[in-house]
């Protein structure tokens, strides 16, 4: 008999156990398939950042979460629903993630004596009452894989990798989602080893058919579609949203991308994605170091190409000096920040949003640098688009960040139209249009940008560097009188991209008691936050910034209709600082720096505080 | 013929002059400094290349020598400290069709920069780099620089406290790094150095020349026994391919093997011979010869080695990324943005 199906609105599910476990890849189908039956979904993946740290060790545990639901959603969920553990560590490390009368299925199998050890427990906690708030399904994951796949000519240590596929059919039976996608997934993963294909569909199927069987599981769940706005979606990376971004902003300017990086957690990807793109004449040149990886997209730029390099903080804190060259020169050039955890070489697996101070002032002398910001998985597609455009048009570097969090998150994507993306000109300079000859810092009376001529077109021949140049002429100049007006040339012409801005979408109340303002990766957690008291009906609005410098024109009088600005931020308060002195307003900040996303529950409960001190008052 | 990239002039084109690649700034050497031959020879021998003046490129980093493309009526770019080679390289990339000079000096290239210059040797871009070498910091007043003698007294290294550090050999380095053109010159041999930086042009490949530069203000006379007219016979051997190493002012002496070990040699006592004496192999694969070679400059009463130690054929970074990007678009056609990004699994809402 079909066991009956409970229609629940969302649910929040988090796969973890050793980094070999698999946990990633059961978490990445989940949550393709969720997505391509219609489910909004938001994801976590949560790892070490060692490749295999010893089995069964709390420092070994790789988690993935996903959240997905009927409507629309934003963060990958506070507690979980279901927690899959493949061995007492990793149940050590979430068992607090889960909801109480939450789902546990533990691989018991996994629960010797050692491991148990390993984690930290003198006894096995399956077997004590400690869990006794959530209800726990006893699997023995490892010996029933075994049995599946006793027919199949792979050796034991084969067969065992392949119960992550086990433990993803059951979470497939118990949320009513189809196989096949993960089954096509599978066949084209193992194309070139197919002797692991039928194997892993066998696992697959028989953890589906398990729960089906066996008087384990009473009830089954259904999230129906979400609603989306019509249009074609895939399911998307941060990062890869980030390479596509590149990619379009390349074919759309027409200039060939030529993109410089080192290898690092967590902006690889990019590296790794681009390089697949050489159909589209991109170039990848991994360098021997950071400092490399920038320079030769600035000489890319001066070429004529749309030059951009991409790490994390530490690998920032090297591009600074070439950052400066390339901002003194006024060459186009896009540096991608991907934020993990510092200082120094910090938490490099873990999210924060701490290099905000550090891309607006990490340089020496007055060195004005546009900042866009990407708030979303999806949205480093349309952000670092942003930044291609912002540096084409105003010849200028532009720090495109993102962060761990959003960079390796994944969430449903409608795909844009080419048609809609902006126009990205590079209007190269072709002839010297004045008596005295090219003259390289002759500037765009509405932008200030400076004339790019690239090398190869004849009676352009100029000279540009790293010393200070004289106005329009571009020499070498030491005059102090010049120097102060280039100093505030330069800053003017960054500040006048904020004419060039849409006007900022203010979520929820446009005026009123609380503004949430915020930028980059805590989008999720803001706009639910929101979301929740709106629905309730009181006054708070929330804004997410994509410009950061310059701020947006209109930014000063929004943040004047509210009695409290609260600042949500990863970091001890970093755009805080910024927008109390750049406003005199006396914001709020709400700070956390744990390498970890807010949950929404945090900012209800600041939130909370802060309405009850204003009622008090 | 090696097929260089850089277009050529049409031909029938006005014919360019010295003159057309000297830029409207006055240069500012020291007087008698040895970038000013430099500075000149460079501006000889570009108009006999048949480039047109637009395609050449002067990228430095920091130092007095990379003032040198303010000083050049080309494309130039005055970049950061030891930085040089990277942004030659992203230049290059974007446009193989340009003609890439990489002005640098000691410091530069082999301090600040070491890391750089030896992954631009083995990448084999075809950019030309002329390091010029005066053993010293000049820019910042006179501290010893990674060429500089052990025992170097400057001005970060004063009496008592001679410098300590053993000098990088760049030849040696430039070898080491897989470099594909390796060759050696002084500031003041203006026969010898045009006909080093035209060959260096020529070179399909990064071309490499170390140039005995004088600092007449921090280090005058380091190079007292190369440069010098009445020193510079027996103190430095010619290299010419196909040809045994002899040198002195009565060209009576030669360089042999001893082993592993070059020596010097009388051939007119009767002992030997020329016969028995190196003979230059500048194409040789094997990098043993060019090896020993380098190694004279660092051995006491060695004449040192002037000319191409080494010049081969390899592939070249930009011609091999240009190829993958051409079979690239051969196998899949050119990039598609629309399928790019409706890539993988879809679903439509209606």
């Amino acid at each position: 008999m079909r066991k009956p199906v409970e229609q629940i609105e969302a649910a929040t599910i988090l796969f973890a156990g050793d980094s070999g476990d698999g946990s990633q890849s059961i978490g990445t189908q989940m949550t393709e398939t969720t997505a391509l039956i219609g489910n909004d979904v938001a994801t976590l993946p949560d790892y070490p950042a060692e490749i295999r740290a010893p089995a069964g060790s709390l420092a070994g545990v790789s988690g993935f979460q996903l959240h997905f639901s009927s409507e629309q959603i934003h963060t990958p969920g506070d507690l979980c629903d279901v927690l899959v553990v493949m061995n007492p560590a990793a149940l050590k490390m979430h068992l607090h993630k889960l909801k109480p009368n939450g789902i546990l299925i533990a691989n018991t199998d996994n629960f010797a004596r050692r491991n148990l050890r390993l984690a930290g427990y003198e006894k096995d906690p399956l077997e004590s009452d400690a869990l006794t708030k959530y209800q726990v399904f006893r699997v023995e994951l490892t010996r029933l894989t075994r049995k599946a796949l006793e027919t199949t000519q792979l050796s034991m240590g084969e067969i065992d990798r392949c119960k992550n596929f086990f433990a993803l059919g059951m979470i497939l039976w118990l949320y009513n989602r189809p196989m096949e996608y993960t089954m096509k997934w599978i066949k084209a993963k193992f194309a070139q080893k197919p002797q692991y294909i039928e194997p892993n569909i066998l696992a697959l199927r028989a953890g589906n058919t398990y729960c089906d069987m066996t008087e384990q599981f009473a009830v089954s769940y259904d999230v129906k579609p979400a609603p989306f706005e019509p249009g074609t979606y895939r399911n998307i990376e941060g990062n890869m949203a980030t390479v596509l971004g590149l990619v379009a902003a390349s074919h759309r300017s027409e200039l060939p991308l030529v993109y410089g990086s080192y290898p690092i957690t967590p902006a690889s990807d990019i590296l790794h994605g681009l390089a697949k793109y050489r159909n589209f004449g991109v170039v990848t040149m991994q360098m021997e170091d950071e400092i490399a990886a920038v320079g030769v997209a600035i000489g890319a730029a001066f070429s004529g190409a749309l030059g951009v390099t991409g790490s994390s903080g530490p690998g920032l804190a090297l591009k600074s000096e070439a950052m400066n060259l390339a901002m003194i020169a006024e060459l186009p050039l896009v540096v991608c920040n991907i934020q993990r955890a510092g200082p120094s070489t910090g938490m490099p697996t873990k999210t924060e949003q701490s290099d905000l101070l550090q891309m607006f002032y990490g340089r020496n002398g007055e060195s004005p640098i546009p900042i866009v910001a990407s708030s979303r998985p999806f949205d480093c597609f349309e952000s670092v688009y942003e930044a291609c455009r912002i540096a084409v048009k105003y010849r200028t570097p532009v720090i495109f960040l993102s962060d761990l969090y959003i960079g390796m998150g994944a969430e449903p994507w409608r795909i844009p139209k080419i048609s809609e993306l902006p126009e990205i000109k590079p209007s190269f300079a072709v002839s010297a249009d004045t008596t005295n000859g090219f003259e390289p810092y002759l500037r765009d009376p509405e932008t200030l940008a400076r004339p790019w001529a690239k090398p190869g077109t004849a009676g352009l021949e100029h000279r540009i560097g790293g010393l200070e140049k004289s106005d329009v002429t571009g020499h070498v100049s030491y005059d102090s009188e010049n120097h102060e007006k280039m100093v505030e040339i330069r800053a003017e012409k960054v500040a006048r991209i904020a004419n060039d801005i849409p006007p900022t979408e203010i979520f929820g109340a446009q005026e009123g008691e609380i503004l949430l303002l915020g930028w980059g990766g805590t989008f999720g957690a803001l706009r639910t936050t929101a979301e929740n008291y709106v629905a309730e009906g009181l006054p708070i609005g929330h804004v997410h910034l994509r410009h950061l410098n310059p701020f947006p024109n209109d930014l000063g009088d929004i943040l004047h209709r509210f009695k409290k600005i609260l600042i949500p931020e990863l970091n001890s308060g970093q755009l805080l600082q910024l927008i109390r002195a750049t406003y005199l307003i006396d914001a709020i900040g709400l700070n956390k720096v744990q390498g970890q996303p807010f949950h929404v529950f945090e900012l209800h409960a600041k939130i909370d505080e802060i309405l009850k001190e204003m009622e008090h008052f | 013929m090696k097929r260089k990239r850089t277009s050529r002039i049409p031909v029938g084109a006005p014919t360019l002059t010295k003159n057309d690649f000297k830029s409207d700034q006055d240069v500012r050497w020291c007087p008698s400094c040895g970038d000013y031959s430099i500075l000149a020879q460079t501006q000889r021998i570009l108009p006999e290349l048949g480039i047109p003046k637009e395609n050449v490129v002067f990228i430095s980093g920091i130092g007095c020598s990379s003032r040198f493309p303010y000083y050049m009526n080309t494309y130039g770019f005055h970049t950061i400290h030891g930085r040089a080679p990277t942004i030659a390289s992203g230049v290059k990339m974007a446009n193989p069709d340009l003609s890439v000079w990489v002005i640098t000096g000691d410091g530069d290239a082999l301090s600040i920069g070491g890391n750089h210059f030896i992954h631009l040797m083995r990448r084999n871009f075809d950019i030309n780099v002329l390091l010029f070498n005066n053993r010293i910091y000049g820019l910042t007043k006179g501290q010893y620089s990674p060429t500089s003698e052990r025992g170097t007294k400057s001005s970060s290294t004063p009496l008592g406290s001679l410098s300590l550090d053993t000098p990088f050999n760049p030849i040696s380095l430039a070898l080491a790094s897989g470099a594909t053109f390796v060759a050696r010159s002084v500031d003041i041999h203006l026969d010898h150095l045009r006909p080093m930086l035209k060959a260096a042009f020529e070179h399909k490949g990064t071309s490499f020349i170390e140039i005995y530069q004088n600092c007449h203000i921090f280090n005058d006379d380091t190079f007292i026994l190369q440069r010098e007219k009445e020193h510079k016979t027996d103190h430095t051997v010619l290299l010419e391919h196909g040809e045994p190493l002899v040198f002195g002012t009565e060209r009576d002496k030669g360089i042999r093997l001893n082993g592993f070990q070059p020596e010097v040699v009388d051939t007119t006592n009767g002992e030997y011979t020329t016969e028995d004496l190196i003979v230059h192999d500048q194409y040789a694969e094997d990098t043993t010869l060019a090896n020993f070679l380098a190694g004279m400059s660092d051995t006491p009463d060695m004449p040192h080695p002037m000319g191409i130690f080494r010049s081969v054929r390899h592939p070249c970074y930009e011609d091999l990324m240009t190829n993958q990007i051409r079979t690239a678009k051969e196998r899949t056609g050119d990039g598609d943005l629309e399928a790019l990004l409706n890539d993988g699994e879809t679903w439509t809402v209606s």
